[in-house]
């Protein structure tokens, strides 16, 4: 829900609802870094009703676009962690795999040269 | 009058188009002794949490992008750069606990991915209790309220949820069964975890149905298929994670028998539905020595540390040196920044009371600060699924928050 004012729509409020922190301070990080924004700011109306007022002012253009435009880079922010995060957990467990098997034919190694000097001993 | 005349043919001379194009191009910050950048005390307020012994300062980012605009730098961050400068490192991984670095985030993203964790994820967890006979001590409400804390393994993404108009089927509730007695004349015994049998075929316990003996009787579950014959569930059975979790206490003669019907829920409704057993952060230590600490002082300060950050290093000739060794496990005691007590010098207390009072002679000597954009996560899985899965699910979250808010807009 937005409430601006039709002459002017680079200054909106806009209400979510059923939103807390977690959404509104990863929006307002994003917003800001955005150089089209002059205000970038979320308040929580009060604690038990679940709604979050994020305020947005622009040098100019639309509130409404550049908003829409801090989500869009969120969520490709998102994706980005995801993929990056799974190469990486993909790499860990290779290289912990790795190890196992060059721990297991260690042992392996170890164990025949042992077997192989008490054939020698007998 | 003659000569103004000449002298102004001589001033009047034709500007180059390379001249026009450098005089457009001109920036006064590439002259080459104007420095680039931010100066060195900006740079740390700006990417550095500053940790003295009262306070932390410089913990609020400077997140505005026009922040250091008269300085020349650009303090905005667009994707291209974010995704330049993202980088993940995993440190250990194994099937409950995994710690990984997160590096070039912003704290508030990194936040919102530990709220989600915690409140947002969802899981099973054992919602209704159908009690036929309890006889134990323990109220009814109360053993309830204890096995709907138990964990379950159970992928809650195999799972729908159910909400008030729906009938319990076998896409959205697990039945649980627990019978137990304690026959008279035995010690006490322990109800388990483990005593929790899974019902893959749904309810046992028959409703009193209105129609006469006629009509099937109806349990409280309509299951149209058995849950294990689902691919997923035929090899791995739905238990509680942990088998030794104790649910009762029953004396001699005493009787338990339920049915307790599991549904998919988060954590934001309750708490036992969260599927991690914690998750948290903290920011990357940096742990800097201000000025050489040698023989004595260095031994002090080694001894201090109750984390083992700091080491003697030998120099040639006998004289010993303190290095950082260990930054990551500084936990920010700050006992290395407090004025000594006396304490610490136990030996001087025994040789000479004089020696014992006062302050250390090397205080404000060491810089503890944190890194702005670098995170040590951990997360400790309940068992439904590891680790790595669930970030995978909480950064799904955020993107589809995202895109809700995006879709309310437009």
């Amino acid at each position: 829900m937005e409430h601006g004012s039709f002459k002017d729509n680079s200054h909106a409020t806009f209400t979510l609802g059923e939103e807390d922190h977690t959404l509104a301070n990863a929006v307002r990080f994003v917003l800001n870094q955005d150089p089209r924004v002059t205000v970038g700011a979320y308040t929580i109306p009060h604690p038990s009703l679940e709604s979050v007022n994020i305020r947005v002012q622009t040098t100019g253009d639309p509130a409404k676009e550049v908003f829409k435009d801090a989500c869009q880079e969120l969520m490709q922010m998102n994706r980005h962690v995801r993929s990056v995060f799974d190469k990486a957990v993909t790499e860990y467990k290779a290289e912990q795999e790795r190890k196992e098997k060059k721990a297991a034919e260690e042992l392996q190694r170890q164990r025949e040269l042992f077997g192989s000097m008490d054939i020698e001993s007998n | 009058m003659e000569s103004v005349v000449e002298e102004e043919e001589e001033v009047r001379r034709i500007v180059t188009d390379e001249e026009k194009l450098e005089a457009k191009n001109f920036n006064v910050f590439d002259l080459p002794d104007v420095p680039k950048g931010l100066p060195p005390h900006l740079e740390l307020q700006r990417t550095r949490v500053v940790c003295e012994v009262g306070a932390p300062l410089h913990a609020t980012g400077t997140i505005y992008s026009g922040a250091y605009i008269s300085s020349g730098v650009d303090n905005s961050v667009n994707l291209e750069n974010f995704s330049e400068n993202f980088k993940v490192d995993v440190i250990s991984l194994t099937k409950t606990d995994m710690v990984f670095d997160m590096i070039g985030i912003p704290p508030g993203i990194a936040n919102a991915f530990r709220r989600i964790l915690l409140a947002e994820l969802p899981s099973m967890a054992i919602e209704k209790v159908f009690v036929v006979n309890n006889t134990s001590i323990i109220q009814d409400e109360v053993l309830a309220h204890r096995l709907g804390l138990i964990p379950l393994v159970a992928d809650p993404r195999l799972f729908e949820y159910l909400s008030e108009n729906d009938q319990p089927n076998e896409r959205n509730t697990i039945v649980f069964k627990l019978h137990v007695k304690c026959p008279k004349g035995d010690p006490r015994r322990k109800v388990l975890s483990s005593e929790l049998k899974w019902l893959p075929n749904g309810s046992e316990l028959l409703k009193e149905s209105a129609g006469g003996s006629t009509t099937n009787p109806k349990t409280h579950t309509s299951f149209s298929r058995s849950q294990d014959s689902f691919p997923e569930f035929a090899d791995n059975p739905i238990m509680p994670s942990f088998e030794d979790i104790l649910i009762a206490k029953l004396g001699p003669g005493q009787e338990i028998e339920l049915e307790a019907h599991a549904v998919k829920g988060i954590g934001k409704i309750h708490a036992k539905w969260s599927p991690v057993a914690t998750a948290w952060y903290r920011m990357f230590p940096e742990v800097i020595l201000l000025k050489e600490f040698e023989g004595k002082h260095a031994e002090e300060l080694v001894k201090v540390c109750p984390k083992k950050v700091f080491d003697i290093e030998e120099m040639g000739q006998g004289r010993k040196r303190a290095t950082v060794a260990r930054p990551r496990d500084c936990s920010l005691c700050r006992e290395c920044l407090r004025e000594g007590d006396g304490a610490i010098e136990g030996e001087a207390k025994s040789k000479g009371k004089a020696e014992a009072k006062g302050k250390r002679e090397w205080v404000d000597q060491v810089a503890l600060r944190r890194v702005k954009n670098h995170f040590i996560f951990t997360i400790e899985s309940t068992g439904s699924q590891p680790p790595d899965v669930l970030f995978t699910e909480a950064v799904k979250i955020l993107e589809d928050k995202c895109e809700s808010v995006i879709s309310e807009l437009s």
